[in-house]
C-alpha cells in the first residue's frame, strides 16, 4: 500500500473513532453537544495528611452540609488501610470517621466533593450559643475593658461594634488597647476577636469554609465570623471588614467545632485542591439523579482526580492551538518563529487576557532585544548568553510587575503566566534573526507569531470549543487524522499565490 | 489584487513548498544523507574522493589550539578564503586576495593583520557564523578567480551558478549575481539577482530582482540578455555527478567558474529554494514529472546531461 494511500484509510479511520465516541455520549450517556445554560460547578478535593505518633490512629473530620444554596452532588472517600465509617449526628451533622490500628509512616486521606449554588440565600438560623467570658489576666482584663467602652461608644449596636472592630484590624489602625490585646496572642487575631465579642456580650460564633479559587492546589480553611444581632445572624470577613457571606465562600462547618479531630497522630494537615467546570445545567441535573452511580462520568474527565482534571482542562486546549499553527504555516504559509511557539504564547495569554499579555509579551521581548544586542558584541557561549537571557526575562518580568503595581494596574501581575523559557528563546531567535537577516525578517517572523498566538487565543477562548475539547476529549482522535491528512497536503500555500504573482501571464 | 490564482499556478507547473517538501525532499532525499551536504568539509573531502573539481583545500583548523599554526599553514598563499564549514547564507567567510607578508588585504580592499586572521579563525570555531552557534571547524582554501566574462554581472561578490539536479538530471539553473543592496551576497530574498539559465545552452532566459524583472545589472550597468556562461557542458556534467556522489535524489548544486580551473563545486544543498522557478519564469514541477515519466533512469552522465537539454532546452528568451 503506497504511504498515501495508508494515510488516508488511517486518518478516515482515526476521524471515524473519534466522532463515533463522540456521538456515543451524546445520544447514549446525553452529554450535550452545545454549551447552553451553564453553571460554575466546583471540585474540592480535601486532603488530610498526618504523621502518626504510634498507637491505634482515630481522625474524624466533620462533613459539610448543603447551606446557603450550595448543592452538594457527589462525594469520594479514599483512605486505603484505614476503617471507614460515617456517623450522623442527631442534628443531622456529618462526620466521616478513619480508624487504624498501627501506622508506621505519615498517611494521606482523600475526600473529594462537587458542588455548585442553586440558589443564594444567606445562612439562616441556628441555635444561639451561650456567651462564655474568657479567663483574662488582669492587666488584659483591663485592656480589654477599655477596648469594649471605646468600641461600644462609637458604635450603634452589635453589627456596627463587629464592624469597627474589624475594620481597625484590617487597617491596622489600631488604639494602645487594641495593640496591646491583640499582640503575641497564641490563638491568633480570630480567638481574640471572639474574646471582644463575649466581653461586649454579643452571641457570636465562627463559620469555617473554603474561598473558592480556581486552580488552588493547597487552599486552607478559613474562617468568618457571625454574630447575633436582631433575631439574625450577620457574617463578616475578618481579612476584610465586609459584611455578608462572600459569593466564592464555601461553609463547611458553623460553630466552634473543630473539622479536623485526631488522636494517635500530629502535624496533621487539611489542605483542597479546587477546580472550577463549567457545565451545562442539562448535565448537572441528570447528575444529582444519579449521586452514587457514576456510571455516566466513567468516560469523562471527571472520573480523574481534581489537580489532573485542572491540568487537563488547559492540556486539552493544546491541539486546538496547533491545529491554528499547522493551518496557518501549510495552508497560508506563515512563517513563525519556533513552531509552537505560538500555543504557549496563547496559553499565557488565556491567563492575562489578550490585551495585558500582548502589552507586555511586547514589552517584555522588546526590552529583552535592546539587553540582548548588547549581549551579543560579548561574544558569549550559547548556553551562557541564555542563561543571561533568561535572568534578564525573569528581572524585567518583576519589575515590570512591581512598577504597574504600583501604578495601580493589576493586570500586569499576570506576567508570570508567560512562559519564561519560551520568552527567553523568542528573544535570543529573534535577536540572531536580527543579526543575520535584518530587521525585516523579525517583523515578518515575530508578527506571524504573534497572529498565529491570537488567532490560537481567538479560537482556545471559544466556550464552544472549551466545552467540546473538555466534555469530548475523543474529538482529539479526529483531530490526529485531520493533521495527518494536513501532513500530506501539497498544494499550494496561499503566500505563494502571492510569492509567484509575477508569473501570471496578463503581466507579462 | 496581485495574486496568481492556484489553477493558473498548476498549469505553469510551478512546484510550491508544501510539495518540494513531501513529494521530492522527503521522499528522494534519505535523511542520513543530509550531513553530507550540511557540512562543507565533508562534501569537499567527498568530492575529491571522486575526482570532481573543486577550490583547492589547503588546511582545516579543528580545535582552538591549532590556530597557532595558521601562520605555517598559510605559508607563501597569496591569495586564500577561510570560512565556516556548517555556516549559512555567506557569513563568516574571510576572502584574501593579496599578501603582503603579514598584511593581508581582503577583497574589500581592508587591510588586516595576522592576529586579526588569527581571530576571525577563533570565532568561526567557536560557532559565531555557524546556525545557532554551535562549534564549527574552519575551511582554508584556494581563492576563486571568477572569469572574468562574468565580472560584469556581479558587484563586490563571486557570482554562483545554481542547478537543480533531480535524479541525476540538471532540471533547472540560474546564476545569482551580487548587487550593492545585497551587500555583496549571492541570497536573492537579501536583494541579489537570480539569471534563470536555458539548461541546453547556457544562455540567460531571464533575470528578476526580488521577483520582479530586470533587464540590466543596477551597479554595473550591463544588460543580462548577452550573457552566456562558457564551459556549459562541463559545469552541467559536474553537477549532475554529484548525483552518484552523495546519492541525493533531488538537490541545488553551487557552482563557480574559475577563471583557471573552470567549474568548480562550491557546495551542495539539500533543501533548494523555490525562486529558481521565477528567475526562469517557469515552473519545476512539470519538468520533474517529465523526469518522473522516463522509463529508464539510470544512464551515464554524459546521456542524462543531453537526454535532459533535449527535454528542457530551447526556453524562450523572455527579454
Amino acid at each position: 500500500m503506497s504511504s498515501r494511500i495508508q494515510i488516508f484509510v488511517v486518518a478516515g479511520i482515526l476521524i471515524a473513532i473519534g466522532l463515533g465516541l463522540t456521538l456515543y455520549k451524546r445520544f447514549e450517556l446525553g452529554f450535550p453537544l452545545l454549551p447552553g445554560e451553564r453553571q460554575d460547578v466546583w471540585t474540592l478535593e480535601s486532603k488530610v495528611t498526618v504523621k502518626p505518633t504510634g498507637g491505634p490512629i482515630d481522625i474524624s473530620m466533620a462533613l459539610p452540609e448543603p447551606r446557603a444554596g450550595w448543592v452538594l452532588l457527589d462525594e469520594n472517600f479514599a483512605s486505603s488501610g484505614f476503617g471507614f465509617s460515617i456517623a450522623e449526628g442527631a442534628d443531622g451533622s456529618r462526620q466521616a470517621r478513619w480508624t487504624r490500628q498501627t501506622l508506621d509512616r505519615p498517611a494521606t486521606l482523600y475526600y473529594k466533593l462537587q458542588t455548585y449554588r442553586s440558589d443564594e440565600f444567606g445562612l439562616g438560623a441556628s441555635p444561639v450559643p451561650d456567651i462564655k467570658l474568657p479567663e483574662l489576666t488582669d492587666d488584659r482584663r483591663a485592656a480589654m475593658n477599655r477596648v469594649v467602652a471605646n468600641l461600644r461608644e462609637r458604635s450603634s449596636g452589635p453589627i456596627s461594634f463587629t464592624a469597627l472592630l474589624l475594620e481597625q484590624l484590617v487597617d491596622e489602625k489600631m488604639d494602645q488597647d487594641t495593640a496591646f490585646l491583640f499582640a503575641g496572642h497564641e490563638s491568633g487575631h480570630l480567638g481574640v476577636i471572639m474574646d471582644v465579642l463575649a466581653y461586649a456580650g454579643i452571641p457570636a460564633q465562627r463559620v469555617k469554609g473554603v474561598f473558592l479559587e480556581e486552580g488552588r492546589r493547597r487552599q486552607q480553611i478559613s474562617t468568618l465570623v457571625e454574630v447575633f444581632d436582631d433575631g439574625r445572624w450577620h457574617l463578616f470577613n475578618p481579612l476584610n471588614a465586609q459584611m455578608g457571606l462572600p459569593d466564592n465562600f464555601f461553609v463547611w462547618e458553623r460553630g466552634e467545632r473543630f473539622i479536623l479531630d485526631v488522636i494517635g497522630g500530629n502535624s496533621s494537615q487539611l489542605e483542597f485542591a479546587l477546580v472550577k467546570n463549567t457545565l451545562p445545567v442539562k448535565t448537572l441535573l441528570s447528575m444529582e439523579q444519579e449521586v452514587g452511580g457514576k456510571l455516566m462520568l466513567d468516560f469523562s474527565i471527571y472520573s480523574l482526580p481534581v489537580e489532573q482534571q485542572g491540568m487537563f482542562k488547559g492540556l486539552l486546549l493544546i491541539p486546538v492551538g496547533a491545529l491554528v499553527v499547522v493551518l496557518l504555516r501549510v495552508l497560508v504559509g506563515i512563517r513563525t518563529s519556533g513552531t509552537f511557539m505560538p500555543i504557549l504564547i496563547a496559553l499565557g495569554f488565556i491567563q492575562t487576557t489578550l490585551l495585558a499579555g500582548l502589552i507586555i509579551f511586547l514589552m517584555v521581548v522588546g526590552a529583552g532585544l535592546w539587553i540582548r544586542s548588547y549581549l551579543s558584541h560579548l561574544n558569549l557561549l550559547l548556553v551562557a548568553r541564555i542563561t543571561a537571557v533568561v535572568i534578564m526575562v525573569i528581572l524585567l518580568m518583576a519589575a515590570l510587575s512591581i512598577v504597574s503595581y504600583k501604578l495601580g494596574f493589576n493586570q500586569a501581575l499576570t506576567v508570570t503566566y508567560l512562559p519564561t523559557i519560551i520568552l527567553s528563546w523568542t528573544i535570543e531567535r529573534m535577536s540572531i534573526l536580527w543579526e543575520e537577516d535584518g530587521p525585516h525578517e523579525v517583523l515578518i517572523q515575530g508578527g506571524g507569531s504573534l497572529l498565529a498566538a491570537i488567532l490560537a487565543y481567538l479560537l482556545m477562548t471559544v466556550e464552544l470549543i472549551e466545552h467540546l475539547t473538555f466534555n469530548f476529549p475523543e474529538l482529539m482522535i479526529s483531530l490526529l487524522g485531520v493533521v495527518l491528512l494536513l501532513g500530506k497536503y501539497t498544494g499550494y500555500r496561499l503566500s505563494e499565490l502571492y510569492r509567484f504573482r509575477y508569473l501570471r501571464k496578463d503581466w507579462q | 489584487m496581485k495574486f496568481i490564482s492556484p489553477r493558473e499556478l498548476r498549469e505553469l507547473g510551478v512546484l510550491g513548498m508544501n510539495s518540494r517538501n513531501v513529494n521530492y525532499i522527503a521522499r528522494r532525499n534519505p535523511r542520513r544523507l543530509f550531513p553530507l551536504v550540511d557540512d562543507k568539509l565533508k562534501t569537499k573531502r567527498l568530492a575529491q574522493e571522486h575526482g570532481m573539481n573543486v577550490p583547492e583545500l589547503y588546511g582545516v583548523i579543528e580545535i582552538q589550539h591549532e590556530i597557532q599554526d595558521l601562520e605555517q599553514l598559510l605559508e607563501g598563499r597569496e591569495r586564500f578564503v577561510i570560512k565556516p564549514a556548517q555556516g549559512s547564507g555567506g557569513k563568516g567567510i574571510l576572502v584574501v586576495s593579496e599578501r603582503n607578508g603579514h598584511e593581508f588585504t581582503k577583497s574589500s580592499g581592508a587591510v588586516l593583520n595576522l592576529r586579526d586572521v588569527k581571530r576571525h579563525t577563533s570565532n568561526i570555531l567557536s560557532g559565531l557564523y555557524s546556525l545557532g552557534g554551535r562549534p564549527d571547524v574552519a575551511m582554508i582554501e584556494d581563492m576563486i578567480v571568477f572569469d572574468p566574462i562574468l565580472s560584469h554581472y556581479s558587484y563586490e561578490g563571486v557570482p554562483d551558478i545554481r542547478v537543480i539536479v533531480y535524479r541525476g538530471f540538471p532540471v533547472m539553473a540560474m546564476i545569482r549575481c551580487a548587487t550593492h543592496a545585497s551587500d555583496g551576497k549571492a541570497n536573492l530574498h537579501q536583494g541579489a539577482i537570480g539569471v534563470g539559465l536555458d539548461i541546453e545552452t547556457g544562455h540567460s532566459v531571464c533575470a528578476v530582482q526580488n521577483n520582479a524583472k530586470v533587464t540590466r545589472h543596477p551597479d554595473t550597468g550591463y544588460g543580462f540578455e548577452d550573457l552566456k556562461l562558457p564551459h556549459w557542458e562541463q559545469l552541467l556534467l559536474l553537477a549532475c555527478g554529484c548525483y552518484e556522489m552523495t546519492g541525493l535524489g533531488y538537490f541545488g548544486a553551487d557552482i563557480v567558474l574559475d577563471k583557471h580551473r573552470g567549474p568548480m563545486i562550491l557546495e551542495l544543498n539539500a533543501r533548494p529554494g523555490l525562486a529558481i522557478q521565477i528567475a526562469n519564469q517557469s515552473g519545476l514541477a512539470k519538468r520533474l514529472k517529465a523526469i518522473d515519466r522516463l522509463k529508464s533512469i539510470i544512464l551515464p552522465v554524459e546521456e542524462r546531461v543531453s537526454l535532459a537539454q533535449q527535454l528542457f532546452g530551447r526556453q524562450p528568451s523572455m527579454f
